[in-house]
Formats: C-alpha cells, sequence, structure tokens
C-alpha cells in the first residue's frame, strides 16, 4: 500500500470539506472495495476522508412502510434491523448474503451503491424497491442513478447521505453467487409496489444493473413464478467470463426471477 | 501400547500451532534486516529491451537495485531441472535457460527481471516499480495448443517447435494390434485442468551472508532443505554446501509447490552477499499465483480395447503436458514416469503404449502438485472404464471387477510392479458404506424435488514411497531418492530422532515419536522429532510423493535397529543375561518373568558414562542409518461420489463421499483421516471449481480468490472413510502413504457421478455450473424441472 493521509469526519459538510482540499482524496465508508484495490497498489489516493464514523450517516428509519438508510449503515445493521424486516424482509434477506461476515460488518449500504459494481447485490434492490439516493445537494432516483459499470449519477465529490424507499407489498432476492468472489453472477431483486411489479437485475447485464421490462409487464398481470414462463432477456447483453457465458447468464436472469417471484410469494 | 503405532493420539505440534506460536519463515527478524521486492514482467512474452534503475536507485530507503546482467556477472548458475528425459528417437530433453533474474527475455507474466533491496517493504515496493523496463513484446503461445501451432512462436531457441521430448513407454505395436482386435474400444479427449497450488502460507525466504564467516544461511518455506542446499551450491553456485545451512522452520502446506528452487531464494542469497545485509522476501498473494509452480494442465487422447467378455485387451494413451515458459525442477518426471506408469490402474491390462509430448509456453513453470502425475493418470483410467461399461451396456463395477489385479506381486506393462492389495475388497467395502444398491430410490427421491441425482467411482492406485535410487537413476532421476535418519538415546533416557523428511503440515512430529515409542516402550513425550534444518541433519531427499511414511520412516526404522542392537548388549552386559532374552516396555529393559530390570534410562546414562561397558564397545548411544527403498509403494482404494445437480442452474453438490482406502499399517488413524479429507477437498475443488486459466495473451485471468476458486468447507460433504488395508510387502513397517490419495481418486468419481447425472458424457473440469447447465440443455435431462 501507498503512504497517504488519512482523515476522519464528523458529518457529510466536514467530509466534503476535508476531501475538497486533497489532491487525489477519497471517500472512505466500509472500504470492502477500495482498500483491497489500495492493498494490491491499483489503487493509490493520496488521502482517504473516512465517514463511516458520521453518526448522521448512520441508521435506520422506519415511519410505517416510508424507509430511510443512512448510507454508512453496514450490511449486518441492515440484516439485522427488526423494524425493517418486520415491513420489508426482502432487503434484510439480501443484505444478510452479501460476502462473508467480515464484509457485511464493514461494508456499507452507500459504498455499495456509490461504487456500482455490476455484481453487488444492491443496485438491483434499488432498481426494484424503486429507492432514492440522497445526497447533500439533491434527491437521484434509483432509475437514473446507476449508469454503467461502476459509474453513476454521482458527481466526482458528491456523497451520498441517505437512501430511502417505500416498502413493496411483497418482494424478494434470489441470487446465485459467483463460486469465486460470492459477488452475484446473477441477482434478482423482484418487488411488488404500489406501482407494479419492479424487477432488478445484477451480476449478469454487461452495462450493469437493470430492470427487466417484459418481466415486470407479464408479472404486473399476474405474479407468479408461472407468468414469467417463456420469458428470457436477451443473451447480447449479458455478460461473458470464465465463470460462464453470455447466454448462460440469460438463463440464470430467468431462472433467479422465477424463483424470486415464488419466495416472495 | 496406546500411543504407539495405530494409535490415533492428538498432534504434538499442534498445540503452537493452534495457539499462534508456530514460527514460521515471515516470522524470523534478523538483525539489520533488509527486504527484497521483485520487479516482474507484464508481459508473457517480450525482449528485455533495457532497466533503467536510476529513480529507483534514488527513492527513500533503497538499498540496491540489482539485475540480471549483474547476477550472471557474478556466476549465478542457471535453474535446472533434476530429471533427464530422453525422446523416442534417444535425443535429450530441450532444457531452455532459466536465470533467475532474466536477461534478454521474459518469457511469462510474473518472470522476474529486477530486484529492489530497501530497508522496508513498502520502500522496496515503491521503488520496484519505478524500475523503468523497455520491453519490445513478441507474439505469445500461452496454451498447448497454441504453442504446438505450425508457426508458433517459440518460447526458447533451443526447442524447436517448443518440443521440450516426445517420449513414449509401452509397446506400440502391441497395442494398437490389441486396439485392432477388439471387441469393443472407447475412445475419449480428455483434459486435465490446470492448478494453481495455493498453500495457506505463501513462500518466504530470509537470507543472511556471514563476511566474517563467508557462510550463507537461508530460511525458506522448502519441502526440502538439503536438496535445495544442494542445488543451489552444486548447480546455482551460490555457495559451497558447507558454507551455505538452509532451515526450513514451521512451513503451512506446500503441496508439492515448495519442492522446487525458485529464482527468489537464490536472488536473495546472492543479494545478501552483494549488500551485506539480511535480505527477506515474502510473498503476496498475487506473486504465489503469478510464481509458484502450477500444477496439472495434460490434453490427452485415449483408446482402451476390451473383448466380447469385457476384459481389456489393450489402452493406448497420448498425452500433450504443459510445462510452463521454464523446467522446473521435477517437471520432466510428472507426465512420464509419475503418469505413464500407472496407466495400468487396478487393471490387468496386457498391452500399454503412452506417447507424452512435453511443451514450453508462455506460462509460469508447471510441475508437481498434490498427486503429481497420478491424479491424471487415474483421471484417464477411471474416466474411460466408466464410459466403457455406460457403451457396453455394462455394470461400472463389474467391468472394473472382471479386469481387476487379482494376484500380487503383479507386473504391468509400464514398469510397475504391485506387491500387495486387495481391489476387489476395497470396492465392495465402498459400494457398501455408500449403499451402491439403494442408489435408485435417492434418485427418485432426488427428482421429485426437481434435483438430478448421479452417481460415480474410481478405483485409483498410485506410486508412493519415491523410490528405489538405482531404479529412479535408470530413469534419469538426478539424485538418489532414499531417506536418512539419526537416533540419539540422551544419558536420561529421552530420544531425539534427526530425520530427513520435513513436515509442512503432516503430523511427522506425532507420528515417527509414535513409532520410536512403540519400538522402545517409553513414552512419546520422551520423544523429539528433528528436522528442516541442514546444520541439524545429516541429510535428506524431504518429503513430497507420500515418501514420508514409507521412506522416511524405514530410514528411522533402520536406525532403531542399530540402537537396538547396542541397547540389548549394554543391558545383558549389565544384567548379565542373553541379549536376545530382553524385552522393552513400559520404559525398561527386562528378562520377562525375572526381576532382572533396568530402566530405560538406566541404559542411557550407562552408554555415556562408559563405566562399565562390554569390551571393545564405544560409549555413547546414537545411530544413524539411510534407507534405500526396494519399490514405490502402492496405495489403492475405490471412492464413491454421489452428487445432486440444480437443472436450472447447472450447479453441483456433492452429497454424499465415500472412501475406501488401502495405505497398509497406519500410524495414526486421525491423522491418515485428515491427509483423506483434505486430498478429497483438493480433488473436488479440481473436479467442480479451480482452473488458472490464461487469456491468448497469455495474462492470467483467474490470478487472485475473485475468480479462482479455492473448494470451502459448503462445496464438500461430511466424508466417509474406510479402510481396507493390505500390508506393504517391501518395507519394514508395512506402509504405503496416504498423502495425495485423496486428490488422485476423487475427480474421476465426482465427474463420472455428474455425467451419470446429466446423461451426458462430454464435460470438462472443472464441470462449474455454466459447463454443467450447458451439457444438460445439449442432452435434453434438465427440460422438464424448470
Amino acid at each position: 500500500m501507498h503512504s497517504l493521509n488519512y482523515h476522519k469526519a464528523s458529518n457529510a459538510s466536514e467530509a466534503a470539506r476535508l476531501l475538497s482540499g486533497t489532491e487525489d482524496g477519497k471517500f472512505l465508508a466500509g472500504g470492502q472495495t477500495l482498500i483491497p484495490a489500495m492493498k494490491t497498489r491499483l489503487a493509490a489516493p493520496s488521502d482517504l476522508v473516512d465517514v463511516s464514523g458520521a453518526a448522521e450517516l448512520r441508521g435506520i428509519n422506519v415511519s410505517g412502510r416510508e424507509i430511510a438508510i443512512g448510507a454508512a449503515t453496514t450490511h449486518a445493521e441492515v440484516a439485522a434491523n427488526g423494524e425493517l424486516r418486520n415491513v420489508c424482509p426482502s432487503i434484510c434477506d439480501m443484505a444478510a448474503n452479501i460476502g462473508d461476515p467480515a464484509v457485511r460488518h464493514r461494508g456499507t449500504i452507500g459504498g455499495s451503491i456509490a461504487n456500482n459494481d455490476p455484481a453487488a447485490d444492491y443496485p438491483a434492490a434499488m432498481l426494484a424497491l424503486g429507492a432514492t439516493i440522497r445526497t447533500a445537494s439533491r434527491e437521484i432516483a434509483a432509475d437514473d442513478f446507476f449508469v454503467g459499470l461502476f459509474e453513476t449519477a454521482l458527481d466526482d465529490d458528491e456523497l451520498i447521505t441517505s437512501i430511502g424507499f417505500t416498502a413493496p407489498a411483497a418482494g424478494a432476492y434470489a441470487k446465485f453467487p459467483n463460486p469465486a468472489s460470492r459477488y452475484a453472477m446473477c441477482g434478482v431483486f423482484v418487488a411488488k409496489g404500489d406501482d407494479g411489479v419492479r424487477v432488478g437485475v445484477t451480476g449478469a447485464g454487461s452495462d450493469g444493473a437493470f430492470r427487466a421490462g417484459d418481466f415486470e409487464a407479464a408479472l404486473d398481470g399476474e405474479f407468479s413464478a408461472e407468468a414469467l414462463d417463456g420469458l428470457s432477456v436477451r443473451a447480447e447483453g449479458m455478460l461473458s467470463d470464465i465463470h460462464g457465458d453470455a447466454v448462460y447468464r440469460a438463463n440464470l436472469v430467468s431462472v433467479m426471477a422465477k424463483r424470486a417471484v415464488a419466495a416472495a410469494g | 501400547m496406546s500411543e504407539g503405532i495405530g494409535a490415533p493420539v492428538k498432534r504434538k505440534e499442534d498445540r503452537r500451532f493452534i495457539t499462534g506460536k508456530g514460527k514460521y519463515t515471515d516470522d524470523v527478524r534478523m538483525e539489520n534486516q533488509a527486504y527484497a521486492a521483485f520487479v516482474r514482467s507484464p508481459h508473457a512474452h517480450a525482449e528485455i529491451k533495457g532497466i533503467e534503475a536510476s529513480a529507483a536507485e534514488g527513492m527513500s530507503g533503497v538499498i540496491a537495485v540489482l539485475t540480471g546482467a549483474q547476477l550472471t556477472g557474478d556466476g549465478i548458475g542457471n535453474l535446472i531441472c533434476g530429471w533427464a528425459i530422453s525422446s523416442k528417437d534417444g535425443s535429450p530433453m530441450n532444457m531452455g535457460a532459466w536465470s533467475a533474474l532474466a536477461t534478454e527475455k521474459v518469457r511469462y507474466v510474473g518472470d522476474a527481471v529486477a530486484v529492489v533491496i530497501a530497508e522496508s517493504k513498502d520502500e522496496a515496493q515503491a521503488a520496484a516499480e519505478a524500475v523503468e523496463v523497455s520491453y519490445s513484446e513478441l507474439p505469445v503461445a500461452a496454451s498447448i495448443a497454441a504453442a504446438l501451432a505450425d508457426g508458433a512462436p517459440e518460447v526458447h531457441e533451443n526447442a524447436p517447435g517448443n518440443v521440450i521430448y516426445d517420449w513414449e513407454l509401452g509397446d506400440g505395436d502391441a497395442t494398437e494390434a490389441a486396439l485392432a482386435g477388439a471387441a469393443h474400444v472407447t475412445e475419449m479427449d480428455i483434459t486435465n485442468n490446470r492448478l494453481a497450488p495455493n498453500a495457506m502460507e505463501p513462500r518466504s525466504a530470509v537470507a543472511t551472508y556471514d563476511d566474517a564467516e563467508d557462510h550463507y544461511t537461508l530460511y525458506s518455506t522448502s519441502q526440502n532443505p538439503h536438496v535445495a542446499r544442494l542445488v543451489l551450491s552444486a548447480f546455482y553456485q551460490v555457495a559451497p554446501e558447507h558454507k551455505l545451512r538452509v532451515i526450513a522452520p514451521d512451513v503451512g502446506g506446500g503441496f508439492g509447490s515448495k519442492i522446487y528452487i525458485y529464482p527468489e531464494e537464490i536472488v536473495c542469497l546472492w543479494a545478501s552477499m552483494k549488500t551485506r545485509r539480511s535480505v527477506k522476501w515474502t510473498a503476496e498473494r498475487t506473486e504465489s499465483f503469478l510464481t509458484d509452480a502450477h500444477g496439472r494442465d495434460h490434453v490427452t487422447k485415449a483408446r482402451i480395447g476390451f473383448d466380447a467378455d469385457g476384459r481389456i485387451v489393450g489402452f493406448k494413451v497420448s498425452t500433450k503436458a504443459n510445462f510452463g515458459a521454464y523446467m522446473s525442477l521435477f517437471s520432466s518426471a510428472v507426465p512420464t514416469y509419475l503418469y505413464a506408469t500407472l496407466l495400468s490402474g487396478t487393471y490387468d491390462i496386457p498391452a500399454i503404449h503412452c506417447e507424452v509430448l512435453a511443451c514450453y509456453t508462455n506460462t509460469v513453470p508447471v510441475d508437481a502438485y498434490r498427486g503429481a502425475g497420478r491424479p491424471e493418470a487415474s483421471f484417464v483410467v477411471e474416466r474411460l472404464m466408466e464410459t466403457a461399461a455406460r457403451e457396453m451396456g455394462k455394470d461400472p463395477a463389474e467391468l472394473r471387477r472382471v479386469n481387476f489385479v487379482k494376484e500380487f506381486p503383479y507386473q504391468t506393462q509400464v514398469i510397475m510392479n504391485y506387491d500387495s492389495g486387495d481391489f476387489e475388497g476395497n470396492m465392495n467395502q465402498a459400494m457398501e458404506a455408500a449403499d451402491w444398491a439403494g442408489f435408485a430410490a435417492r434418485k427418485a427421491e432426488a427428482a421429485n424435488r426437481g434435483k438430478l441425482r448421479g452417481i460415480g467411482m474410481a478405483c485409483y492406485i498410485e506410486a508412493c514411497g519415491i523410490a528405489p535410487s538405482a531404479a529412479v537413476g535408470s530413469l534419469g532421476a538426478g539424485v538418489g531418492l532414499w531417506e536418512s535418519a539419526e537416533v540419539r538415546v540422551n544419558p536420561v533416557g529421552t530420544i531425539e530422532v534427526l530425520t530427513g523428511s520435513h513436515s509442512h503440515g503432516q503430523g511427522h512430529e506425532t507420528t515417527f515419536a509414535q513409532v520410536v515409542a512403540e519400538r522402545f516402550g517409553v513414552p512419546l513425550d520422551s520423544i523429539q522429532i528433528v528436522h528442516g534444518d541442514t546444520d541439524k541433519v545429516q541429510f535428506g531427499m524431504g518429503t513430497y510423493g507420500s515418501r514420508s511414511g514409507p521412506v522416511g520412516i524405514s530410514a528411522i526404522v533402520k536406525a532403531c535397529d542399530k540402537v537396538e542392537v547396542k541397547v540389548r548388549k549394554i543391558a545383558a552386559h549389565l544384567l548379565e543375561c542373553d541379549p536376545d532374552e530382553l524385552v522393552m516396555e513400559d520404559s525398561q529393559v527386562k528378562v520377562p518373568g525375572t526381576n532382572k530390570a533396568l530402566g530405560w534410562h538406566e541404559v542411557g546414562l550407562a552408554a555415556y558414562t562408559a563405566h562399565n561397558l562390554p569390551a571393545d564397545m564405544e560409549p555413547g548411544l546414537k545411530e544413524g542409518a539411510f534407507y534405500d527403498p526396494e519399490n514405490f509403494t502402492f496405495p489403492m482404494g475405490c471412492f464413491v461420489a454421489e452428487v445432486e445437480i440444480d437443472p436450472g442452474t447447472g450447479k453441483t453438490d456433492v452429497v454424499k463421499f465415500v472412501a475406501s482406502d488401502d495405505f497398509g499399517v497406519i500410524i495414526n488413524p486421525m491423522i491418515v483421516e485428515g491427509q483423506v479429507h483434505g486430498g478429497i477437498a483438493q480433488g473436488v475443488g479440481q473436479a467442480l471449481l479451480e482452473e488458472m486459466v490464461y487469456d491468448e495473451s497469455g495474462q492470467p485471468v483467474s490470478g487472485s480468490y475473485m475468480d479462482y476458486t479455492m473448494p470451502r468447507a459448503e462445496d464438500v460433504p461430511s466424508f466417509v472413510v474406510e479402510h481396507h488395508n493390505t500390508r506393504c510387502a517391501t518395507n519394514p513397517l508395512g506402509i504405503k502413504g496416504c498423502g495425495e490419495a485423496g486428490a488422485i481418486g476423487s475427480p474421476p468419481a465426482v465427474i463420472n457421478a455428474i455425467t451419470d447425472a446429466i446423461g451426458n458424457n462430454d464435460i470438462s473440469m472443472p464441470a462449474t455450473s455454466a459447463k454443467v447447465w450447458a451439457a444438460i440443455q445439449a442432452s435434453g435431462t434438465g427440460m422438464a424441472a424448470e
């Protein structure tokens, strides 16, 4: 690891101020992607501004079916939150299966979304839940937030503060993990919300997480796994690597979508 | 007795390991220690046009930047392969030059070009990144197919067409004639996937040059420190043997990958002399993937013929083996004398012919990895037997039963002479433990849950206890493969056993002590096993190929024989009895049924006080022995795997795994079971998960745990490990060895089970979910499920 300057921010505005004074600084939340990249010397920021201790960025607020999750909330906290589980168990179950226990106790929802790894779990959930990503200056709809592989609508120095969404009537996430990394080779989050069914897919698409429109239309008609019979996404838009080609990933999208719908009930 | 041979005593070494007090090479801290960081090639094949080190030399903490030109200029020799294999036409193998630091060309991604020595690891790494190497990229041959294609780029000028050797074993004419007359011939193309060894402890070296004494000390993660000293001295001219001490302290796993002498050890020794500093290097995991010798990587075409009764008449195997960019220390022996010699399997085969074409590629060197040639042979034999049974409509167990070797000794057509075994007994035991007869019901039950269930077996045999020195010498080995031991009884009766074997997970400190405890009737705790230091142990050939039991222990037994003779003489003299009347038990040397007895410690004291010894007897009680085995040993067994496959995703779960092994006499059944568990997990890893992938440009694709899939606990079931042992006829305790069996027999058992489940025989390792799903689509077996 290269040497660097470390700063600890106690709130979002301090974090922004600290970052603005650096040459090539980065926000540090859980560090589950950034730190390994630094250890292998693939990333070498001049400064790290640690936001993981900022109280206003942490915690889960459940008000009826309206949910707000602080950006620095860990996966383990999401997984274990009883109030959240009462209204939206699907996101708790999803968070409970990210990575391994060490990752879940350090990694954060904001960090995961800001990184937008095409195989990360949260982007599928954000799309399916129709979440709103909040920063200090604005709100961004999930549909507009995930731009491409590791690309988001965030500006370089823009920090996510919280994520908001309305708990769906029913929802579930079905994941087929990469056998080595345990990221998603395909993860499908299905949510039956007030405005219809939304299906978010991660791990499979060559441009990152996406919504499966044909699946949503079929499920709006009938919310059952059978409603997806014969439907599939086009292999042309899928990722292909040593773990599975595009045809296989397209199959996984159909299979995982059906399993998610079945699990959502 | 409860601590002796056959007792499942807990491992003596585990106290320090599980309390974090093991002492590994990276734990060594020398005074005045500096750190090495290597500058490595990012290209698979390129000419080195120049190395600009001045910026790096000026950086903080940098002591020196050293290059290949300086290394060769100082007379450090090239790395060598220690086993000479000749081609069919008698020509010697084409060994390309391998300098510890590349000089004119780099030949794989990770090839070391220069080294930075600095005050800290971070400073060394930062400076290594600042060394500017200008390359002129060359065309790349990253696979067997690419290396052997017409017009392929040549990795070494002295290996035209990238061919290292084109070797054969067996009778080609007789085999072709037998196949021509066969009632049925099964033919298959088989790939054995390339694996990264992934020892838990990365390789490490700490080298110190003492200029006052003109003497070197190397701490190294080695499976065989004496061989390391020999090779470093005799071939690499680092230092003469008497001026070089090699210490291999606790070593955290090897699986073969720590047999070899790598460039890093050579460079650290040389750099310690150049800089007059102790030099430490410990691989990061990325370097382990890039530079540890990989395993397997064979492409094979095989044909096996049967008569109308299902008896094998002939077996022809043509294999191409990837050696990577340089010939590693044992590489040449792996696909030849450790592979072709096992192609008779557990069967009576009257005609066998094997051809092996070894080639260079622009990848990291390939050498022995747990099993080394024998897993590849077992996979070919057992995939063909299973496939042949299915093609002929025969029960796969019955086809094996008909063809088993049943009388011993049995001379195969490929050198090996099997001394003992009851192959049918192991198969019967495994099938019973697996409830083979109840499989149909389990398959039907699984189908109700939407799962495809399959069962498969493999009857492996392997050769351990390498090896009779004269025999391997006649086959090209550059060394003898005996082992040495020294047994020292101290004046207080405690015992030190010095062994040339090296423990890096095998539990020698326990098992070796059990043998001696039983032999002399003394407590386990009174015995200390000493290994891994060339200044302490007289010599040794090290640990690999499951040789520590059959060869290493046999040397200890031989030394114990000599000690026992002297103990009997001393005790008989003191007790005024016949030496042959004495027995040794309960820490006494005594005449049964009398009150004539001496404490074991009293004999020791008598030997060292020398006040009253038999006439002409030298004082002391210490004996050494060299043991040269008369044959290989032949562990064998039958494994049964049962799998369930999710037809929607192709995900395979190994739901049941039964092993019935014949390991001969077992010293510690708990340690043996652990070896079997680890071996099977590695074999399941090879079958389902692991593959070291290079792209066409020679870049490693699976060079980290993000893409290289190691087996995890959840990937394997709770194993059922049974034994049906027959005594080895060729060593004193009847030991066969157990270290590699699990990794040898499990890949074919798992693949036979998968192909049974999906009704499609066309699947290669690793049988990833994607491959299995595609095979299900091709065969149509999964359509009903989802």
